[in-house]
């Protein structure tokens, strides 16, 4: 089990706007690289990348809630 | 004073200046915050605080109903939008209005009539206020576009009506390329909105971005003079001036004059500003828009007119008659506005929230900083990356420069990257020193030089 962390604080979006699918669902498989959701941070938007690979088991931020930097975004089973 | 509890409906470093002016004037002030506001420093200078929804803006800041209801529960007969937010929003001046309580601004219908740049446009040729010279609306086909450019002077803009982000955009420096160019426009136009309906606009080369502040009781306005804010990124405002140096007596004095024009022709209540474009070859200069709210570089007027404009803003909406005649308001040196912002210019600009480190503002005569910053204070990543303001002011704008550049040089601010390095590169910057700037200078520029980390 291996897991993304958020690289700052802000707001954590699942989908790339609100009318398009989420960039990932459980059960999709993640390489190094793929963007997994964007963080908004003063009102500019960060891509957050897997640094790892693996598959989604859940996401442990809601969309559209409030993280923290270092705050654990998402599980990845191996 | 007639407003006795001013509800302060926005955040950062504009609730903190709105909460001084309103306490020396002997007003008891209630200072909105969101839950990830609750530390902000107008808090605790406010005489109570009212927390008006979660982080989200759309969830506190926003929500219009929710503020109305929280300034009425708090008492309150005014309510100041500051800037962003809901300050230009007239439905929101309105409901304030309806609960009985008093907008600090523009009524609505002013705030509605120059929020659309149309109808402000309309606004401005009545006023006998010079516009971007355009098509008299849509042209109707090649040669109706051809005579248009005739009238309009190349190089002219064609422009679809359904256009956005770009698309349906030509420049045409003669008769020949806009031949070719106008099919193009209203293909892409076609293709892209389903609205091939063209019109035409004089391109305007290096323009300077300058603005004239007013302040009017609905019957009379005067002018505050004017600013110049062409050192800009992706359309926000890095630095301020207050006098435009590249402006002559006379072409100021007309400038200005426009803009009291407009202003009683609309019969304008509060501060606002009324936004050019000034072509430094020509001398001339167009009205581009107004914006019916205080805004983010006031203090560079006020550090150059001794005005304090929140105080007129909060006098006038107390029914006072503006107490300003226009020979009164004098114009003593040159200020520059550096804006501060969390970010970090090594690195693209990347937004940079975090808690405040060791803290040392400078001060010293004709220095001022607008800020919301203590020692320990997180700085929520939820909103802008403004964190406050740093104004110089000299007996010429050379003097202004150096003070400004001495002050950046002293100022600490621990715990985040800042924008500092920018404004002491600018501050050095030939261009800037000589002041050969335009609204598209400061992007190629920052791209030629490498910022020195902090």
């Amino acid at each position: 089990m291996s897991v993304i962390r958020s690289p700052l604080p802000g707001t954590f979006y699942h989908k790339p706007a609100p009318d398009l699918p989420p960039f990932k669902a459980e059960g999709d498989p993640v390489a190094v690289g793929d963007v997994i959701g964007l963080v908004e941070v003063m009102k500019s938007f960060m891509e957050v990348k897997a640094e790892v690979a693996g598959t989604v088991v859940r996401f442990l931020v809601d969309n559209e809630a409030p993280v923290t930097a270092g705050a654990v975004l998402v599980e990845l089973a191996d | 004073m007639a407003l006795t509890r001013l509800f302060i409906a926005n955040r950062g470093e504009i609730a903190v200046r709105i909460n001084r002016s309103a306490t020396a004037l002997g007003l008891e002030t209630v200072q909105a915050y969101s839950e990830a506001d609750a530390e902000m420093l107008a808090v605790g200078m406010a005489t109570d605080a009212v927390c008006i929804g979660p982080a989200p803006a759309k969830a506190s800041y926003l929500v219009a109903d929710r503020i109305v209801a929280a300034a009425k529960d708090a008492g309150c007969d005014a309510v100041h939008p500051g800037y962003g937010f809901l300050a230009e929003n007239a439905a929101f001046a309105e409901a304030v209005e309806t609960a009985g309580m008093v907008f600090v601004g523009p009524k609505p219908e002013t705030i509605r009539a120059m929020g659309d740049k149309a109808a402000a446009r309309a606004a401005a040729i009545a006023a006998g206020v010079p516009v971007v010279p355009g098509s008299d609306g849509l042209v109707a086909d090649i040669a109706a576009t051809i005579a248009a450019a005739e009238t309009v002077g190349y190089p002219v803009m064609v422009k679809a009506t359904a256009g956005g982000g770009g698309r349906g955009i030509r420049i045409a420096e003669t008769e020949e390329d806009l031949r070719r160019l106008a099919p193009q426009a209203q293909a892409e136009a076609l293709a892209a909105f389903g609205d091939g309906g063209l019109y035409l606009e004089r391109v305007i080369r290096n323009a300077r971005h300058i603005e004239v502040q007013i302040l009017g009781d609905g019957q009379r306005a005067v002018h505050c003079f004017e600013r110049e804010c062409s050192l800009q990124r992706r359309r926000q405002k890095v630095w301020e001036e207050a006098p435009a140096a590249c402006l002559n007596a006379e072409t100021r004095a007309k400038l200005c004059a426009s803009a009291v024009a407009l202003a009683e022709s609309v019969h304008y209540r509060g501060a606002g500003t009324l936004e050019y474009l000034y072509d430094e070859t020509t001398g001339a200069f167009y009205f581009i828009e107004m914006n019916t709210r205080i805004q983010v570089e006031h203090p560079v007027t006020e550090m150059v007119t001794g005005i304090d404009l929140i105080e007129e803003m909060l006098r006038i909406a107390g029914g006072e008659p503006l107490r300003l005649r226009q020979e009164d308001i004098t114009l003593t040196g040159h200020a520059i506005e550096a804006r501060i912002n969390a970010e970090d210019p090594a690195n693209g600009f990347m937004p940079f929230p975090g808690v405040v480190g060791a803290l040392s503002i400078p001060e010293g005569p004709d220095l001022r900083f607008d800020g919301m910053l203590y020692e320990g204070y997180a700085i929520p990543p939820f909103y802008d990356s403004l964190l406050g303001k740093l104004i110089a002011r000299g007996a010429t704008r050379i003097e202004a420069i150096d003070r400004l550049k001495a002050a950046l040089a002293e100022t600490r601010i621990e715990g985040v990257k800042t924008t500092i390095p920018l404004h002491l590169s600018l501050a050095d910057a030939p261009e800037v020193r000589s002041g050969a700037v335009h609204t598209q200078f400061l992007e190629p520029w920052l791209a030629s030089v490498q910022l020195a980390a902090e």
